[in-house]
């Protein structure tokens, strides 16, 4: 088992190179990469300029959202033990969108930094709201009814902003967005992201024993010194930055969170703390798959990656139920 | 080794959702002594284990570890003095055997190497009778084997003091045994033992010390045969019984209602 997860962990993180070249020889251009690489950074050169400016911050922030996004499910369905758990359950991705849709409703979007700042923002205060709302020592079950809550409440409001949005541009704008894209993303996204989803990691990486402790329940866990408030509010707030710094640049990309860590139990096992870095490693290969084949479909209008992280995720779900029909029928 | 850190606790009370579970409770757990609480449903036996364990927080009066006050000590040196077993732990992953124990573990974090945690594992997994589980995942094991790898997930740590709720309600009647002299063992070896048990010839076959509960107070503390007479297990339990001592060894057996 043990050599077994080494080897699998290896693969993964060898198809990530592959998966990447993938990535940046994908796009509506064919370029001549080695030249490219050769060029260099500075180079003007118009191959130099679509590798360096627009491929490679695009796989590169592939690599971070699916890599956040991945982590934060794993970190879910640690702290709720439940493995249908995913980071939206807690509002994370509402609050970011629906601060993202205030900001495209008013038109702010040509001030390229705000949106994504105030969608941080936004996840930021979803997660303090249910954390509020469930109250002190909440248990797993209260959160999550929190959360749902929360969410219903936020649905609401991005329903009535799409209801009154000012104009059809603006509608289109704010229906684009909540599909997720990683479409004409550039360095500053990548270097806006960076910071966050590396905060909300480094705050997993400290509640990874918290989390293997509470696969025995919270009293348990609460003995094995895990007790308190510090370790659900460093997971809740970890999932809030990495989550929502990853919405806030690439719009919400659904099922990564849930799937992967699906994907990852069977083959590293089911300790929740080792499930975190598989789960990263992961996700963003993952993402960079959906993003090559988005780069390869031909069409007037691109195909948003939320759409296919979707037809990826329902059928997904098919599979396990089909699968567990097969098992308690042998 | 670790040090013997007797418990104290003093005028403990506890309110749950309006109700007084715990009502000035005063007793003592001395090191060396395998202690039994014991009490009809609902007296209280596993709010007092959680208190102590620090599993739950909010009592009042005064709780003694050793010589210190329990609020003065952190949550991570109580939990590599304590360890605890709450009456229902159901994992919520299917890890396999020895990863659970391994859990117990946790507290000590990277100040014991891997090679050394292993020989823990399996030496817990022996003293529960459990080596053969070892590589089995925790869901496919039956009531009674999970209760077993929980326990060595409670022994592996060697704290000083154990607590455990229940913890032979569903063996069978040799792995019951064996539990008790592996409880047992570990009190001779100067740890407190503090189980709650529903089991009375048990607790008076084997324990040192008996506190017993009656609807969140403390109705009685001391030796078995002091504790479990015929007037206060009536009283208490509504139940006919008796102690008596064969072959230099207590027995207890109970008769019929009251």
């Amino acid at each position: 088992m043990l050599a077994n997860r080494k080897v699998i962990l290896t693969l993964l993180a060898c198809a990530l190179p592959l998966a990447m070249l993938a990535a940046l020889s994908s796009g509506p251009v064919s370029i001549d990469i080695p030249a490219a690489i050769v060029d260099g950074w500075y180079s003007d050169s118009s191959d130099a300029v679509i590798l360096w400016q627009l491929r490679l911050p695009r796989a590169v922030l592939a690599i971070l959202v699916g890599a956040a996004l991945g982590l934060g499910g794993a970190a879910m369905q640690g702290m709720l033990r439940n493995p249908l758990a995913e980071p939206a359950l807690l509002g994370v991705s509402s609050g970011a969108a629906l601060a993202a849709i205030l900001v495209l409703y008013y038109g702010a979007v040509s001030i390229g930094l705000v949106l994504p700042l105030l969608a941080i923002l936004g996840a930021l205060l979803a997660v303090a709201s249910v954390w509020l709302l469930a109250g002190r020592g909440a248990s797993a079950s209260r959160l999550v009814l929190a959360g749902v809550a929360i969410n219903a409440f936020l649905s609401a409001l991005m329903a009535l902003a799409l209801n009154y949005a000012p104009s059809m541009f603006a509608m289109q704008e704010i229906v684009f967005w909540l599909l997720g894209s990683l479409a004409n993303r550039g360095w500053d996204q990548v270097l806006l992201a960076l910071p966050f989803v590396l905060i909300g990691a480094l705050f997993l990486f400290f509640s990874r024993n918290y989390l293997r402790a509470l696969s025995l329940g919270e009293a348990s866990a609460s003995s094995l010194g895990f007790g308190g408030r510090r370790y659900p509010l460093l997971v809740l707030f970890g999932i809030a930055f990495a989550v929502g710094s990853s919405v806030a640049v690439a719009g919400t990309i659904g099922f990564i969170g849930l799937v992967v860590p699906h994907l990852m139990r069977p083959l590293v096992g089911q300790d929740p703390g080792r499930l975190l870095w598989a789960s990263a490693l992961a996700g963003a290969l993952l993402l960079l798959l959906a993003d090559v084949l988005v780069l390869n479909t031909v069409g007037t209008q691109e195909l948003r990656i939320g759409a296919v992280t979707a037809f990826i995720g329902a059928p997904f779900f098919f599979w396990l139920i089909v699968k567990g029909r097969r098992e308690a029928s042998l | 080794m670790n040090e013997p850190l007797p418990i104290h606790c003093e005028n403990l009370c506890l309110s749950r959702n309006q109700r007084q579970v715990l009502d000035t409770i005063s007793c003592n757990f001395r090191a060396g002594a395998l202690t039994a609480v014991i009490g009809p449903n609902g007296a209280g036996k596993s709010s007092l284990l959680s208190c102590l364990a620090g599993a739950l927080p909010a009592a009042t009066g005064r709780l003694q570890l050793g010589d210190r006050a329990a609020a003065s000590v952190s949550a991570a040196e109580r939990a590599r003095l304590l360890a605890y077993l709450p009456q229902q732990e159901s994992p919520a992953w299917s890890m396999v055997a020895e990863d659970l124990v391994a859990l117990g573990l946790l507290p000590w974090g990277r100040s014991i190497d891997s090679q050394h945690k292993r020989e823990r594992v399996s030496r817990a997994l022996e003293d529960v009778d459990a080596v053969s589980l070892s590589r089995r995942p925790v869901t496919q094991l039956s009531g009674g084997e999970l209760r077993r790898i929980q326990l060595a997930r409670l022994l592996v740590g060697e704290a000083p003091v154990l607590i455990a709720d229940e913890p032979g309600a569903a063996l069978d009647i040799r792995h019951q045994l064996q539990l008790m002299q592996t409880f047992r063992q570990q009190a001779d070896s100067g740890k407190t033992v503090i189980l709650a048990l529903h089991d009375l010839p048990l607790a008076a076959r084997y324990c040192d010390h008996i506190v017993m509960l009656q609807g969140g107070r403390l109705r009685a503390q001391g030796s078995p045969e002091h504790v479990l007479t015929p007037e206060q297990v009536g009283d208490v339990y509504g139940v006919h019984s008796e102690f008596r001592w064969r072959d230099g060894r207590p027995e207890f057996v109970t008769g019929d209602l009251v």
